[in-house]
This record gives C-alpha cells, sequence and structure tokens, in this order.
C-alpha cells in the first residue's frame, strides 16, 4: 500500500508543480486536464485504501517516508499513518477536491490566472493530504501552514482587489494567531513526552495526565489540560472558532470553488479533524473538553444568528460554515469524536454543494451576489434548484438526508454527555444546538427563497441573460447532490455504532454517549420514523415555515423587526463587533507599538541620546579641549607649572 | 601530495589573491570597456571555483568527527607564539559553505549594476570573502583577530564608495559600533594570552580562570559580539549601513557578517568562559527576547524596505542567540542542543532568506530608484515571476513550514519551552509579529492595482537575476524540506560543545 498513499500525495503535487511552473507551455486545458487526472487518480486511490479498510480487513499501518532531522534525541520525521479516520478524509478530500476541480472549468472559463488557479487547487489537495495522512505533529503542522499558505494565495486569487487582499492578510494572520497557539502545544507535547510521532505521544498520554505544569509561578495546571487547550487555540484558528471566526466570511473575496473546496469541505475542518485525531490526549482533560465544547456552543449559535442579515449569498453560506463548525467543535467537546467526524463527512457534501449552486447562481446572475437582486431563479436553472434545495434540506437536517442522520444523533450525542455535570457548560451547549437548529433553517431558508422563489428582482439585461450553466458546473452539483441525500442512510449504522474507527479513535468509557445511544438505535429507518417526535425535526420545520412566511407571504415583517429592533440588527450587521475591535484595537494597537518604540526607543533613546548623543558629547568635549590649546607658549608654561606644583604637592603631603 | 589538507588555505587565500590581481589590473576606470567586463567574469569565476572547492570540504567534512579537521598548522610569529592555525568542525563548516554559496550570487546581482570603479567593487567582494573564511576558520587568537579586524575594511569600502547618499553617516556608525566591540574582544585576548602564554584557542578554552575574570571576559566578548549580531540594545547600525548599503554589500552584509556574532558565542564565550556565560545567560535570554518581540514592532512601522527587512533581520537573529543560551535555563534532560542545533540552521537559513530579501529589494531599487513602500503596488500586475519569488521569499521570512525559515525556529521554540513558558511564548509571538510585518509589505507592494507609472514600466526578472533567485529559492526549499543533512553536520560538534560547556572553569 506504500506506493499508494506516495502516489495519492505525491500526484497533486506533481500536477501543481506543472501547472505552475510550465503552464504557459502546456496550455489552459492542459493545466485542468493535468490536475484533475492527476486529483482524480488520488481519488480513486483513496477510495480503494477506504475499501480496502472497510471491507478487505486492512489495518492501520504506520509508515515511515524519511527522516526530516534528528537531533539532541529528537526525532523529526515525515511518515504516514493510515487507519479509517484518516482513510474517510482522503475520501472527503479527493472526491470534494475532484468535483471542484471539474467545476473550475467552467467558473473560471475566462479568467486570465487559469493555470495558476488549477496548480494551486492541486497543491491545496496535496498540503491537506500531508495534513490528513501525517503521523506525527511535525508534518501536522507543515500540512496546517501549508493549506494555510494556500488559502492565502487563493483568497488574495484576485490580487488587484484590495477586498481580496486585504482578506487575505487578515486570514492568515488571525490563522496565525491559532498557530501560535498550536506550535506552543506542540512544544509543550515535546516536551511533557520527548517526541513528536502520534504513537508515542500517545503512549505516554497517562503519564502526561498525571504531572503539573506551572504556566504561572505557583499554580500548578495538569500538564494534559495545558497541552490541550493549546493545541485547541490551533483549531479555533484553522477551524474559525469564535473568537478567532473573523477571517472565514472575508476569506469569501476569494473565487467560489475555493470557498467550497477550502473554506467549507476541507481546510476548516482541519481543526475537528485534529481534536478528534488526539482524541486520546483530549480524553484525559475534562477541562479541556469543557472548554472545547463552550467555544464550540457559541460559535454554533451566535454565528447562526449572524447569516440571518446577511444579504451577500456566500456570506449566508459562510456564516452557516461557521455555525456548522462550531457543530462539529460541540460534538468533539461532548466527547462524541465520531459523531463530529460524521457530521464533517455529510457537511463536507451539502455545504460543498450549496457553495457550488451559489457559484452557479453567481455565474448565471453576472457576478452578482446581492440575495436581495434575485428572485425567481427557480424556472431558469432547474439543476442548480434542484441541487440546493437537496443542499439546504441536508443541512438542516430534513429527514432521511444526510445532514439529518449527522445532525440529529450529534445533538442527542449532546443531550446525552451528562458527565459534563449539569452545570452551565452542559446547558450552554445544549441549548446553543438544539436552538441553533431553528436558526439554521430559518437563515437557509431565507436566502433558498429569497434566491429561487418569488419576484424576480434582477434588473431587465440580466434577466434576458439568465439560463441554466453549463455542464462542467452543473455536473459537480449532481455529483455532490447524490451523497448529500444517501450518504448519511448508509453510513449512520457503521461509522457512529459500529466502532468504525477502531482504535483510531479514544474515547474513555465514562465519556462514551455514542455507545450508550448504539445501545437504542435500531437502523436508519426506526430513527427516520422518530424523527417527528423529536424537537429538532419541529424546530427545523418551523425555521422554514418562519423563512417562507417572512420572506415571501410578508416581506413587511422583516423591516419592522429590522426597525423595532435596531439596537439587535445593528449589533448583528456589525457582526458583534468583533471586526472593529481587531483592525481598530489590535490591528491599530500593534502599529502604535510599533511606532512608539520606533520613534521613542530606537530613534529618540538608542540613536539620539546614547549613539548620537554620545558622539555630540566627544564632539563637545573636543571642543573645550581645543580651548586650552590656543598655541601659545605662555599658556603650556602656564599648566606645565600648575601640574608641577600639584605633582609635588602630593608627593610631600601625601607619600 | 594530498592537496585537501591545504584546502582550507585555499578557500582562504585564492579569494583573495584574486581579488589583489583584480585591483591591480583594474578597469580603466569605464565600467562599459572589454576590461572592465573581463574583470567580472574573473570575479565571477573565481567564486564560483571557491564554492566548487567548498563542495570538496563538505564531501570530504566527516561528519562523526568530533575535534577539529583540516588542520592547518604553521608557526607565524614564533616571538607571540603565535601560529597560523587553520580547523573546522561542524559549527563553522556550514558557514563557510554559506559564505561560498553567497559571494557568486552577489557578484552576478551586481554584475552590470554597478557604473563606478567595478573592478574595485568586485576585488572587495572577492576580499571579503577570503576574510570571513579566515574568521571561520582560524584557531588561533590572534590570526582570528587579524581576519575579524580585516574584515571591515572592505565592508567600510563597499558601503563608503558604493553606497547611498547618507553613505559617511552608516559607515562611521558601522565602523565605530563594531570597532568599539572589537577592541574589547582584543582586550579579552590580551588577558587570556597572559594566562596561558599563546592564542591557541583551544588553550584558552582549557584553562581555568576565576569567576569574576569571567565575567570580565564574558562581557567583552558579549559587547563585540551582541554588536555584530546585532542584539538589541546595539543594533541600531544596523538599519542605516543596509539603507545605504548597495545591494550586494546589504546581502553579504545580512547574510554572513552577522553570523560572525553568532559564531563568536559559540566558538569564544560558551566554551572559553562557560561560567561567566552560565551567570549573564539570563540577560542574554532577555535581550534575544526583546529582539523578537520589540524589533517585531518597530519592524511593522517601517517605510522603506531595507529597513524593514534589517529589523527583521535582527528579529531573527534573535532566536540565533536565544537558542545559543537556553542550557542553563532547561532544568532536565535534553533540549539544549535542539536550541543550539536550532540557533545554527536559523544562522545558516537567515543567509539565505535575508540575503534573498534584500535581491528582492535590490531588482526593484534598480528599475525605480526608490526603496519605499509607498512608491510601489501591484508590481505582480508587471512582474508576475519576481511576485512569485518574493512571495515565496517573505512566506520563508514568516518562517513557513517547508522553507528554512522555520526549522531553526521550531527547534528554538520547541527548546526555548523545556526552559520556560514564558520565553517560548514570547519567542513564538514571531509567529504572528513575523507575517504581520512581511506579509504587510507584501501586500503593499507586490499585490493591488498598478500605483503608479514606474510600476507599470516594469520589466519582469532577467535571465541573470531569475538565476540568482532561483538558486536561493531551491537552497531555502531544500533545507525546509529536508534540513537533515546540514543538521547531520552539527551534531556531533553541538554534543561535545555542550559537553565542553558543562565542565566549570573555576
Amino acid at each position: 500500500m506504500y506506493s499508494y498513499y506516495l502516489t495519492i500525495v505525491l500526484a497533486p503535487l506533481a500536477a501543481a508543480i506543472v501547472a505552475g511552473l510550465f503552464g504557459k507551455q502546456i496550455g489552459r486545458a492542459g493545466a485542468h486536464w493535468i490536475t484533475i487526472l492527476a486529483v482524480g487518480l488520488s481519488c480513486v486511490l483513496s477510495m480503494f485504501v477506504l475499501k480496502e479498510m472497510f471491507w478487505g480487513g486492512a489495518v492501520a499501518e504506520n509508515i515511515h517516508v524519511y527522516t526530516w532531522a534528528v537531533t539532541d534525541g529528537l526525532r523529526m520525521e515525515v511518515g504516514f499513518l493510515v487507519d479509517r479516520l484518516t482513510a474517510l478524509m482522503m475520501v472527503v478530500v479527493t472526491f470534494v477536491s475532484f468535483s471542484v476541480h471539474i467545476y473550475t472549468i467552467g467558473y473560471m472559463h475566462d479568467d486570465p490566472g487559469y493555470q495558476r488557479f488549477f496548480s494551486y487547487i492541486s497543491l491545496f489537495t496535496f498540503s491537506m493530504l500531508m495534513l490528513v495522512m501525517s503521523n506525527n505533529f511535525l508534518q501536522l503542522f507543515f500540512g496546517w501552514e501549508a493549506v494555510g499558505l494556500v488559502s492565502y494565495l487563493l483568497i488574495g486569487f484576485w490580487y488587484k482587489r484590495e477586498s481580496a487582499i486585504f482578506a487575505n492578510l487578515k486570514a492568515f494572520l488571525v490563522n496565525r494567531v491559532g498557530d501560535f497557539g498550536f506550535i506552543l502545544g506542540i512544544a509543550a507535547i515535546v516536551m511533557f513526552t520527548g517526541s513528536l510521532d502520534y504513537a508515542e505521544v500517545f503512549g505516554q498520554a497517562e503519564s502526561v495526565a498525571a504531572q503539573q505544569f506551572e504556566v504561572f509561578p505557583g499554580a500548578p495546571w495538569n500538564a494534559m489540560t495545558v497541552a490541550c487547550i493549546l493545541l485547541f487555540i490551533g483549531a479555533m484558528g484553522k477551524s474559525a472558532q469564535a473568537p478567532l471566526h473573523v477571517w472565514l466570511p472575508d476569506s469569501m473575496e476569494g473565487p467560489t470553488p475555493i470557498s467550497a473546496l477550502i473554506h467549507a469541505a476541507t481546510m476548516v475542518t482541519a481543526g475537528i479533524f485534529m481534536v478528534a485525531r488526539m482524541s486520546p490526549l483530549f480524553e484525559l482533560s475534562e477541562t479541556a473538553l469543557a472548554v472545547v465544547i463552550t467555544i464550540g456552543a457559541i460559535t454554533a449559535f451566535f454565528m447562526g444568528l449572524l447569516g440571518i442579515v446577511q444579504n451577500d449569498i456566500k456570506r449566508v453560506v459562510a456564516y452557516s460554515t461557521l455555525s456548522q463548525l462550531g457543530y462539529m467543535t460541540v460534538a468533539l467537546g461532548a466527547s462524541a469524536y465520531s459523531a463530529a467526524i460524521f457530521h464533517l463527512m455529510t457537511h463536507a457534501f451539502f455545504k460543498a454543494l450549496l457553495f457550488l449552486a451559489a457559484g452557479s447562481v453567481i455565474i448565471a446572475m453576472h457576478h452578482e451576489q446581492d440575495i436581495r437582486k434575485m428572485g425567481g431563479l427557480r424556472k431558469y436553472m432547474p439543476i442548480t434548484y434542484w441541487t440546493a434545495l437537496i443542499g439546504s434540506l441536508a443541512l438542516i437536517g430534513f429527514p432521511g438526508l444526510s445532514g439529518f442522520f449527522s445532525k440529529d444523533l450529534l445533538i442527542e450525542a449532546v443531550k446525552e454527555s451528562h458527565w459534563h455535570g449539569q452545570g452551565a457548560v452542559y446547558w450552554i451547549a445544549y441549548l446553543s444546538v438544539l436552538l441553533g437548529v431553528f436558526v439554521t433553517a430559518l437563515y437557509s431558508f431565507r436566502m433558498f427563497f429569497l434566491v429561487f422563489h418569488g419576484k424576480a428582482r434582477m434588473d431587465k439585461e440580466t434577466k434576458s441573460h439568465l439560463h441554466e450553466t453549463p455542464w462542467v458546473v452543473t455536473a459537480p452539483l449532481i455529483m455532490l447532490a447524490i451523497p448529500s441525500a444517501i450518504i448519511g442512510w448508509i453510513t449512520v449504522n457503521d461509522v457512529l455504532f459500529n466502532n468504525y474507527f477502531g482504535d483510531a479513535i479514544v474515547v474513555s468509557s465514562a465519556h462514551d454517549v455514542l455507545a450508550h445511544m448504539g445501545e437504542s438505535f435500531h437502523g436508519s429507518l426506526s430513527l427516520l420514523k422518530h424523527a417527528p417526535q423529536t424537537p429538532v425535526f419541529w424546530l427545523a420545520a418551523g425555521g422554514v415555515f418562519s423563512a417562507w412566511f417572512l420572506y415571501l407571504r410578508r416581506p413587511d415583517i422583516p423591516v419592522t423587526i429590522k426597525r423595532k429592533l435596531s439596537g439587535i440588527y445593528t449589533l448583528l450587521d456589525r457582526k458583534y463587533y468583533f471586526d472593529d475591535l481587531y483592525i481598530k484595537g489590535f490591528a491599530a494597537g500593534g502599529r502604535g507599538i510599533g511606532r512608539f518604540l520606533w520613534e521613542k526607543g530606537d530613534q529618540l533613546i538608542i540613536d539620539g541620546i546614547i549613539v548620537n548623543g554620545t558622539a555630540r558629547s566627544v564632539g563637545k568635549l573636543a571642543g573645550v579641549m581645543r580651548q586650552i590649546q590656543t598655541g601659545y607658549l605662555y599658556t603650556y608654561a602656564f599648566a606645565m607649572i600648575i601640574g608641577l606644583t600639584m605633582l609635588l604637592s602630593w608627593l610631600i603631603w601625601f607619600r | 601530495m594530498d592537496y585537501s589538507q591545504y584546502l582550507l588555505s585555499i578557500l582562504v587565500w585564492l579569494p583573495i589573491i584574486s581579488g589583489i590581481v583584480l585591483l591591480v589590473i583594474g578597469d580603466g576606470g569605464d565600467a562599459k570597456s572589454s576590461k572592465a567586463s573581463t574583470m567580472r567574469i574573473i570575479a565571477l569565476g573565481m567564486s564560483l571555483l571557491t564554492f566548487v572547492l567548498s563542495i570538496a570540504l563538505y564531501a570530504w567534512f566527516d561528519n562523526t568527527e568530533t575535534g577539529m579537521q583540516f588542520i592547518e598548522r604553521f608557526a607565524w610569529i614564533p616571538a607571540l607564539n603565535a601560529y597560523y592555525y587553520l580547523g573546522i568542525d561542524g559549527i563553522s563548516a556550514p558557514l563557510i559553505l554559506l559564505t561560498t554559496f553567497i559571494t557568486p550570487l552577489v557578484v552576478l546581482t551586481s554584475w552590470d549594476v554597478i557604473k563606478v570603479r567595478p573592478a574595485q567593487f568586485f576585488a572587495a567582494f572577492l576580499i571579503l570573502e577570503g576574510l570571513m573564511i579566515g574568521v571561520f576558520s582560524a584557531l588561533d587568537g590572534l590570526l582570528f583577530y587579524v581576519f575579524w579586524e580585516a574584515m571591515l575594511v572592505p565592508m567600510f569600502l563597499i558601503i563608503g564608495v558604493w553606497g547611498g547618499e547618507r553613505r559617511i553617516y552608516a559607515t562611521l556608525k558601522f565602523f565605530l559600533y563594531t570597532f568599539l566591540g572589537s577592541v574589547l574582544m582584543l582586550v579579552a585576548f590580551i588577558y587570556l594570552y597572559g594566562q596561558t602564554g599563546s592564542f591557541d584557542m583551544f588553550g584558552w578554552m582549557n584553562v581555568t580562570i576565576g569567576l569574576t575574570a569571567q565575567k570580565f571576559i564574558f562581557i567583552a566578548f558579549l559587547i563585540a559580539f551582541a554588536v555584530k549580531v546585532p542584539m538589541w540594545p546595539v543594533h541600531t547600525w544596523l538599519p542605516d549601513a543596509h539603507v545605504e548599503a548597495p545591494t550586494g554589500g546589504s546581502v553579504i552584509l545580512a547574510a554572513i557578517m552577522l553570523k560572525m556574532g553568532g559564531y563568536g558565542f559559540l566558538r569564544l564565550s560558551l566554551p572559553m568562559v562557560p561560567d561567566g556565560s552560565a551567570y549573564f545567560s539570563g540577560l542574554v535570554i532577555a535581550m534575544s527576547l526583546i529582539a523578537i518581540v520589540y524589533i517585531g514592532f518597530v519592524a511593522l512601522m517601517q517605510k522603506d524596505m531595507k529597513k524593514l527587512i534589517a529589523y527583521s533581520s535582527i528579529a531573527h537573529m534573535g532566536f540565533v542567540t536565544l537558542g545559543f543560551f537556553l542550557l542553563w535555563s532547561i532544568q532536565s534532560g535534553s533540549g539544549a542542543g535542539l536550541g543550539m542545533t536550532g540557533g545554527m540552521v536559523q544562522m545558516v537559513s537567515h543567509g539565505l532568506i535575508s540575503g534573498a530579501m534584500f535581491l528582492c529589494v535590490g531588482v526593484l531599487y534598480d528599475r525605480v530608484h526608490s526603496r519605499k513602500i509607498a512608491d510601489y503596488g501591484g508590481v505582480a500586475n508587471t512582474m508576475p515571476v519576481f511576485a512569485a519569488f518574493m512571495v515565496l521569499f517573505s512566506m520563508a521570512n514568516a518562517g513557513l513550514p517547508g522553507t528554512s525559515g522555520f526549522v531553526g525556529e521550531f527547534m528554538v521554540i520547541i527548546a526555548s519551552f523545556k526552559a520556560n513558558f514564558w520565553f517560548a511564548f514570547l519567542g513564538a509571538s514571531t509567529l504572528v509579529l513575523g507575517a504581520a510585518y512581511t506579509l504587510w509589505m507584501v501586500k503593499r507592494v507586490i499585490y493591488g492595482e498598478i500605483a503608479n507609472d514606474d510600476v507599470a514600466e516594469l520589466e519582469d526578472l532577467n535571465i541573470r537575476e531569475f538565476v540568482v533567485l532561483g538558486v536561493l529559492a531551491v537552497a531555502v526549499l531544500l533545507i525546509g524540506l529536508w534540513p537533515a543533512p546540514l543538521v547531520d553536520m552539527m551534531n556531533v560538534t553541538v554534543d561535545q560543545l555542550i559537553q565542553q560547556i558543562g565542565h566549570s572553569k573555576l
């Protein structure tokens, strides 16, 4: 299998290098063919690996590829750990990437940077695979930063746009704040275990949890809690958890295919994957898990609310992504790692689908993204309409579709996670994910109705050109709509309850809510039958109904609400003032500190007073000394006499 | 006859003699004359030959040897018991390779940019190269001092003759700062000579010295090396020197001359006065952390690209000194070696990256004659190939994994966590600060709409510039993806050094 793994990783890299360096020579078609073939190959091989894992009885493999460096007893290596968690992620990454590659042919059709774009997305696929297939923290960090780099390059793909190059700098820096925690987390792991290798680190997890570590002198904390929280800060950056979420909505400045691939389906889920991968560590710190679940809950609910007031089609989906990432994080915090990964998988399909559908709408609307200027598109774009409907229904958890299984069971798992105690942490988490269902349905169908139903509100010119997008755009929609619809039904039992992940995910028995739920789980069909008895179903239905009533039947009501509750509206519209805080507070503050240190520290004190001051003093002293050297003989004679007198008196009286 | 035993001497003297030949022949005062172009070709050829010979040095270098290699020892001034004594180990070998690697690139960069006295310009670089290799290989204190001070002269001339408008201020500042430091080093040398009766550095390492004397010697060394590195607060000469220096001068200054300070700490301070080093290690760590954080903020506000990169150099060199002095803060287990190796890797990596960054600025300066960030914007529109290089090197400067910039910082951050959480915390702030000042500059210079007519008329890289940046890019990526060959050269020597430091000399 070793050669398979290498091919899976290196094929996209090779294609990226060829398309990037020789784009001119191979031409536009050459660039998309080579990258699509490479990613297609990775996808097929990944599916084969998954099949072997699932049906073929293949066992997890831990493979050394090459030694990066060894020094002072610390081995830094590159290698693959391919188990069932990895295999699942590989398929999700390569499949979505493959769909997006095809879609890009249509979406970027006229763009002058065509080859460059294909090079980037293939490079991204390589980086993401390095991240998920890693068997050690060093390579994890490499993949982590490499996907961040490609994300930076792609958000700023249209580098002439001021908004795009602002957004990519912001994304990179906010992610770096997360990485700041992440690298400290890795350093903590090395300090406590002396290794970067997953297997060795996990093997020593128990002994780490028994240690104390003083971050603040005199206040010993559990070593595992320190390490896990630091690692989780990294996840907060990459997976855009509050308060490090601000970069994700702005990342929508990038072309839509990458919003689907990077900022919905794969890269942003790296943090979720990482925590699941580190389950043997997080399981040993309930404090860290409480932090995780709280952050996730806040993100899930409050970011969802923001989706309701957005008017840019992509930003609505972006806030939806934030909220769903919050759901996954809550599942992690409830020790339901499998549920988080399961939701990650279904979300990857239906959210990529929603983004690509939004992109299809944007193409048809000639790059208009304001949903207030759309409406009635159902007639013109049937394939986009139906696939977007499947995606939206899957997102809100319509019974039977993939999101239903992943989200319902995720919420159930949170409800069952009584080991968090019955205090604030538990209730914040449970109520957030529960009420979030209503919010999700409301913003999703607000957008859906405003785009596809109702009166057409675009100008005549645009309207006359409306038509369904070409097959390279619609084919990926259908490719993604199929798993969005059925993947949950097919896989729920195996992934969640049949111990699919085996040793890849470790849950202590006290935390194992999924095992508890598994006892009363009787297959997909029975879950479906019971759907109407759950609050989740009625909350979602209420959300859709509200959206229909408020935005199609009585559009005057939202206007009234907006006017009456202008305070809350402004709060939501300003995104809780996070951007203002960061830009006017931290960014401006940082520049202020820089200016102060430069002008006062370097220029005034060091250079002005000490360095040039010394030079000036020497100059002045020399000036004074020069006065003495008059050149007149009697001055020197006088000085000589004074000197002699002083010397003699010293000899006489003091010796 | 086995010439390999004289390889170090050849590496030292070949460029120096070539430089003198260039000076003697001259260019006839005309940069366009055929004589001048012959001189350029000679300079390039000789620097390339030196590089090829240094590859032989690498090939024959034994990674498992604990002592010095390629030793040459002849009586030099018998009256003073001074020897012509050369040799290298895992600390100096990578720096010599860096020197021989960078010099041909600098010659290429300056190819037709230098219009005044080209022969003398290239001669200065060749002589400087030989002297720098001399510093890295001298094992006799007097010889070391001679190379060390002689090195200042060509650099002084490069900035003073071929520099910018305020070159006189900058050269004076540069000269006085570094000379003040090295005079103190000379005093320490004389004391050590008095104690041992010889200039043999190994004698100096093994002689017993009292704590007070060690403290004084350490302070003398600290001032000498801190100025070179440069460490906060004796760093202000560097931005001025860089701004006024011609591109080639900046590259040599940043890539190699700054490493003299780091090298001095490893070759002299740590092994010769270990107890003094232990006593002051907290001070050095504090100065290093201030360099990383304080200078990181200062770099953010620079309006001149060269100044920004100069400040970024200071911040990055902070990791070097931080890594070297963690030894005494790590209570148990390994980690000291990691910090030290990390610091050394950082020296090599910084040589490549800062050199490349200065070259990038030089490429723009040659076309627009401005270093001001505000005079640019949207360069990617007219120079896409250049933009790709600039983004790559900027990412390396920001410490992206997969580039050499990550390797040393990663090792030092991990080692410093073992020493103290807050060391690592402050050190890791470079992840944010380094990215902020570097990429903000990239945003304003490379991205955006075409800002003005100068940018609109820019032409992309020519072959010569492409080769120079391409070679550096390969080196940066190679070390980033596979640092093992570099690290393996250092490991044995670092272990040896840590043992040496472990023995108190009181």
